[in-house]
């Protein structure tokens, strides 16, 4: 059975499809029509809703999430509040957000605004200062064709920057008792297991060999809102503990592969603040707040993000099965197009990243048409140590330019030893990059195009790791917090 | 930021509340998700849902088709083809070519085959992948270049000349020539195409429709059906976006479903998915455009010849206006001296391409900026002082190349106002310095200016009609032809009809656009929804006015042309009551408080036999100027800042003006930049979902975005001299298509102009990058 407030009212669902999308439930079941669609798919933000759930941080404090319920099952919403555009007004009094948006004429025809008044609901009830970085990050996954956006941006920093309490924190206490009262136990029906513990879990593989494991659902669920499959029955891995912390150890951080990946961005960015390039270009708010870093590493797509940079970083993969548990480098998890190392029976249990060491630096890049919320063309992670100039370690992971994300062992035996700051070093890279891969045209890029970029991604991460050049601005977007040597024009 | 201009002295006529920045009129249930759009309306209880199935194939004859497994899948109540259709076939809006359901023949990828009525809209599409379907391909027509070599025309050519090309081209002594491949775009609406009939008493019909012309709907709704237009009504009350994709594209699902409707006798809602109104719905059209120019040492064009192509699709749809409107517009805003423009309308295998904001306008006009570029780059000279130079002149250098005298020409003025306010020279000196210094990052500037011409080419679309009814609570129902589809157009009918009576808006209620209450209308398009529907309405208000004038005059015996319907009140001389008082009497005394309204567009011509006339009552004018950013080592660039003086008249609403410019320009910079439309070998559409095809996001709004309004009124006689506002700003992104070119301009030391077809991706700039520089090594080695 899986419970939820929806708004206020305590909901309490036995029988439903497990492929049910919460954006179907919604507005088939619940006739509750605020909530668009847009896309079905993730991309466009119409069908935006607010999950609020208590906080693991404080446990006395709810967190307000953005999710597109279009790519979300029923059963995430387990334990939690779902809040929508219907609820956000206070009787005759609309939400500041509402009213905001009303003021700087933010909407036109209206569509795709439920979207960005939930998401915008979502920025006002995060703790931090939100400038317009903030802004563009917490609406980059809502579309709208009419506006432009600006009069949007505007309605969020004036309301963001002027916050009263809303109804919702006036009776935050009560929704947290109500929550708590659900609990977050385990759920086995007939078309759902949502596991409580690895034990559990194992078992309901061995019950049900076919069914699918999913995390955040939103890859799973294109296939039922685009490829118009069916689930009969799916393993939930959401509410299992070991997949769902993040320990800092002594030599690197070790990543639940069931965490969403707005929870780990932000200690992935304390301990690698040069990610953040590729962390805010990882596809949107909405979707970072339901994607798992496990999902995007069994996904094994070629153009999934993180696995470049788990490759330049010399990841590891935890593997488990319930019973037995083993790691795996992550440039030999890959095998295939879409084929990893993984057995039927065992799931990602987490991800290992080492810690970088003082003489090492990484460059995390993307290119794609469009900055926020876009596929990789090509996407090229670079890590390097070095010693008095000289290269002692190099490694780089790549994505979009073969069936797998994939490494380039040469350039670290070629280059080992060499003189970094010297042209002839960038040189011998440039020509083993350059006959490293043939990648396919498809509809985000050419061939050429890929093998040429990333060539000149390797000459954009030689010169901004040389301190000779660091006067020289080599990127066009301001990068967020990022250290060391990129200027920016 | 941005700031408004207060709008110079509205007169007396406009007090009320005209020229105010209202709200939009449904923004309060917009914010809240009480706005409904269609498929947001309460369901009949036996509602039944439609989809399609489509070819597999572009082009192709039916050989046979086994729809069996499709009519035993699960819920299935009724499968059509089209055999079943008791009417009309064709759908083509103005010449036939548009089947309902394809019949033998297959012309594109995604082309409605068949129909599928099953109980949820899941099963209904799970049903329609069901069919076998063969089909004998043949081989598929896919670009301008084949159909132009198999002089394959969905319509004869048009052609339109000033004085004699050939002997000034000859005579001119700097002679350029370059081509352009210009994408299309996706509307990429966020309310994708639907909608949904309700079956009346015997034959008659209701749907509801997402379409920017109900009229049109409701008549092939009828010639479908085989019944006539009186047995249908159709009603749209609004859209969630439009941008033309929903002018003739709306219809087919309305037929759809009202032929599902009226044979099962079951509501019937269609709703295309998101990847299939991508595939099966038109487009703006590609277009492969040629220009040879002759010029003098100055870079004055003496010499035009324009060659413009466009990529139609398979069928006419409305492609011979579009590709005029393309003609019309290649001079943007400048003279083009003796010129030659002929317009060619290529047939492909692909989705018949469609109407999309600008309607043509805006592949014609990045014409005339590709020819400014070209000639500053040749004679050495800065583009704005070429495009200063070649602007329509006063008394001379006036006539367009359809021989329309440039009357109340704005650009002079408004350009030299942008130039101030933009600080474009100091820029420019900047620019070049950063440029010299910055091996990696180079830096772009372009202003340019927009002229588009106001009013349907097809001269009978300029009329338009509105219905006023006055309660006897004095509260007031307007309805008119035009759609509301997010631009405002409601709010500022609103605004008429209130500052018509003297009253507050919310005493007016804008109705949904119903074909019962408004007959016979024009598309909203050709940005003339509220230049038409305004004047239509004003019309209606006026001769309600004027009974009420008569009756109160009768009454105090007074003069009716003195009665002022001023702050909820009618005053004569020293007599004055409240509005819900004269309505009252008037009620009383038997006055009809209901009145019909109508306006045509005068002034307008056009012989296209000669290519001769006056096409549009006016023109708007604006101009920008963009500053760019772009990576020489990828190709990506940022929009760091861009500065909008633009021309709307008088403004209506000023806030809902600046919506439309801002809103206009960057779905303007989406079409030049980030969307690529692309289809496979095959002639299927690759880039068909949001994931692969990327309007802008929020992020690509520019951080310093400067919007004002030129504070002129309209010359002509429009509603309250204001001016259409719908699609110039669009075309207004044209600077940043001419900024990129300009930063890599730069690395050649301004002496090349680099190509760069649009879309320009970063792998497209990346492209015209490698040229530059391999431009330059070559010319310090030689």
């Amino acid at each position: 059975m899986v419970s939820f407030l929806l708004n206020t009212q305590m909901n309490h669902i036995q029988e439903e499809k497990a492929d049910l999308t919460l954006l179907e439930y919604l507005r088939e079941n619940k006739k509750l029509t605020g909530t668009k669609e847009g896309c079905a798919s993730g991309d466009c933000g119409a069908c935006t809703v607010v999950v609020a759930e208590i906080s693991k941080a404080t446990d006395h404090s709810l967190q307000y999430k953005a999710i597109n319920s279009c790519v979300t099952f029923l059963s995430a919403l387990h334990g939690k509040q779902l809040i929508t555009v219907e609820h956000l007004s206070d009787g005759n009094n609309l939400h500041p957000v509402q009213q905001s948006m009303v003021e700087e004429h933010g909407s036109q025809c209206g569509f795709c605004t439920p979207g960005f008044i939930m998401s915008m609901f979502a920025l006002y009830h995060q703790n931090s200062e939100i400038d317009r970085e903030a802004v563009i990050n917490g609406l980059s996954g809502n579309l709208c064709r009419c506006t432009g956006y600006r009069p949007i941006i505007d309605a969020a920093l004036n309301v963001c920057g002027n916050k009263i309490e809303d109804k919702f924190s006036r009776v935050e206490a009560q929704t947290i008792t109500t929550l708590k009262s659900i609990g977050r136990t385990s759920v086995d029906t007939d078309n759902l297991i949502i596991p409580t513990s690895r034990e559990a879990l194992s078992q309901a593989i061995q019950s049900h060999p076919t069914a699918k494991m999913f995390a955040g659902s939103t890859d799973l669920a294109l296939q039922v809102t685009q490829q118009l499959q069916t689930f009969d029955k799916l393993i939930s891995i959401s509410l299992v503990p070991e997949l769902t912390t993040i320990d800092t150890l002594e030599q690197g951080l070790l990543i639940g592969a069931a965490l969403p990946f707005n929870e780990i961005e932000p200690e992935l960015l304390k301990h690698f603040p040069d990610l953040s390039e590729l962390l805010w270009r990882f596809a949107a708010t909405p979707i970072r707040n339901q994607a798992t870093l496990g999902g995007n590493v069994a996904n094994a797509s070629p153009i999934g993000d993180m696995p470049p940079v788990l490759l330049a970083l010399n990841a590891v993969i935890h593997i488990d099965n319930g019973h037995t548990q083993r790691t795996v480098a992550a440039h030999e998890f890959f095998l295939g197009y879409r084929q990893t190392v993984l057995h039927q029976d065992e799931w990602v249990a987490a991800i290992f990243i080492p810690y970088l060491q003082p003489n090492q630096s990484i460059r995390a890049y993307k290119i794609s048409k469009r900055y926020e919320d876009d596929i990789s063309a090509v996407c090229a992670v670079f890590n390097i140590a070095l010693e008095d100039k000289k290269v002692i370690s190099l490694s780089a992971g790549f994505g979009g330019v073969a069936a797998i994300p994939a490494i380039v062992e040469e350039l670290n035996t070629s280059l080992l030893g060499k003189d970094w700051s010297s042209s002839l070093t960038f040189e011998i890279g440039k020509d083993i990059l350059f006959k490293a891969f043939t990648p396919l045209d498809d509809v985000r890029a050419t061939k050429e195009y890929r093998v040429t970029m990333l060539a000149n991604l390797w000459k954009r991460f030689w010169l901004e790791s040389n301190h000779q050049a660091n006067t020289i601005a080599t990127r066009v977007v301001h990068v967020p917090h990022s250290t060391g040597v990129t200027s920016h024009a | 930021m941005r700031k408004l201009i207060t709008q110079p002295g509205f007169d007396n006529q406009t007090q009320g509340v005209a020229g105010k920045s209202h709200k939009h009129e449904s923004a309060q249930r917009q914010v809240g998700g009480l706005a409904r759009y269609v498929d947001d309306i309460p369901e009949a209880a036996n509602i039944h849902h439609g989809a399609v199935g489509v070819s597999p194939v572009a082009s192709g004859v039916i050989t046979s088709m086994d729809l069996e497994a499709v009519k035993a899948s699960e819920g299935v109540i009724d499968v059509i083809t089209v055999d079943d259709i008791p009417g009309h076939k064709d759908i083509g809006p103005v010449f036939s070519g548009d089947p309902l359901l394809a019949d033998s023949k297959i012309f594109y990828h995604s082309q409605p085959v068949f129909a599928v009525l099953a109980t949820s809209s899941t099963l209904a599409r799970k049903a329609a992948l069901k069919a076998t379907i063969e089909i004998t391909p043949d081989e598929a027509c896919l670009s301008v270049a084949q159909a132009k070599e198999a002089s394959d025309f969905v319509r004869p050519p048009h052609f339109m000349r000033h004085g004699d090309f050939q002997q000034s081209y000859n005579n001119s002594p700097v002679k350029i020539s370059g081509e352009l491949f210009i994408g299309g775009q996706e509307h990429m609406y966020l309310e994708g195409q639907i909608s949904m009939a309700i079956p009346e008493e015997e034959d008659r019909v209701t749907v509801h429709t997402s379409s920017q012309h109900p009229s049109e709907v409701q008549k092939l709704i009828a010639e479908v059906l085989d019944i006539k237009l009186h047995k249908v009504v159709v009603d749209m009350r609004r859209m969630g976006g439009g941008f033309g994709g929903k002018e003739t594209q709306a219809a087919q699902w309305a037929c759809l479903a009202s032929l599902l409707a009226t044979r099962n006798n079951v509501a019937v809602k269609i709703r295309l998915p998101r990847m299939l109104d991508m595939a099966a719905t038109g487009k703006r059209h590609p277009f492969e455009n040629r220009f040879s120019v002759g010029v003098d040492e100055q870079g004055l064009l003496q010499a035009t010849h324009i060659e413009i192509n466009g990529n139609c699709g398979h069928s006419p749809d409305l492609s011979d206006a579009i590709v005029d409107r393309a003609m019309f517009h290649a001079d943007n805003g400048y003279y083009l001296a003796d010129c030659y423009i002929e317009g060619h309308r290529c047939r492909t295998n692909q989705v018949s391409h469609t109407a999309y904001r600008g309607f043509g306008g805006p592949q014609g006009m990045i014409m005339g900026e590709a020819i400014m570029d070209a000639i500053a780059r040749k004679v050495g000279k800065d583009p704005l002082t070429i495009r200063k130079l070649n602007l329509y002149q006063k008394d001379s250098r006036n006539t367009t190349q359809y021989g329309m005298p440039v009357e109340h020409n704005l650009l002079d003025d408004l350009i030299q106002r942008l130039e101030n306010s933009s600080d474009y020279w100091a820029r420019r000196d900047q620019i070049r310095l950063f440029n010299e210094n910055s091996p990696i990052i180079k830096k772009g500037l372009a202003l340019t200016p927009i002229k588009f011409g106001i009013s349907f080419t097809a001269k009978h679309l300029n009329q338009a009609g509105a219905l006023l009814h006055i309660y006897t609570d004095g509260s007031i129902q307007i309805s008119h032809g035009g759609t509301e589809m997010g631009q405002g157009l409601h709010t500022k009918i609103g605004q008429i009809v209130a500052n018509e009576f003297g009253l507050p808006l919310s005493h007016i209620e804008v109705t949904s656009t119903r074909t019962d209450k408004v007959p016979n209308t024009s598309p909203t398009a050709a940005s003339s929804g509220t230049d038409l529907n305004g004047k239509a309405a004003q019309n209606a208000c006026i001769a309600i006015k004027e009974r009420l004038a008569a009756f109160l005059a009768e009454q105090v015996d007074g003069d009716p042309q003195f009665v002022k319907f001023t702050e909820q009140a009618v005053t004569l001389n020293e007599h004055k009551m409240t509005f819900v008082e004269l309505i009252q009497q008037a009620y009383m005394n038997r006055i009809s408080l209901s009145a019909s309204g109508f306006y045509k567009t005068p002034k307008i011509h056009y012989d296209r036999e000669t290519g001769k006339g006056r096409p549009f009552f006016y023109f708007a004018y604006g101009a920008s100027c963009s500053e760019v950013s772009i990576d020489t080592l990828t190709g990506e660039y940022k929009v760091n800042r861009v500065d909008i003086l633009h021309d709307v008249g008088k403004s209506i609403n000023p806030a809902i003006d600046i919506g439309q410019i801002e809103g206009g320009f960057i779905q303007g910079m989406g079409w030049l930049t980030s969307e690529e439309l692309l289809w496979d070998d095959s002639g299927k559409l690759i880039s068909n979902n949001p994931a692969t095809y990327k309007i802008p996001a929020i992020g690509d709004t520019p951080e310093i975005f400067n919007v004002d309004l030129y504070p002129r009124a309209n010359d002509e006689e429009s509603i309250y001299h204001s001016k259409a506002v719908g699609e110039p700003p669009f075309m207004l992104a044209n600077s940043v298509w001419c900024a990129l070119k300009d930063a890599i301009s730069s690395i050649t030391d301004y002496r090349t102009d680099p190509i760069l077809d649009t879309p320009a991706t970063p792998e497209k700039v990346y492209k015209a990058i490698e040229q530059a520089q391999a431009w330059k090594d070559n010319s310090y080695e030689s």
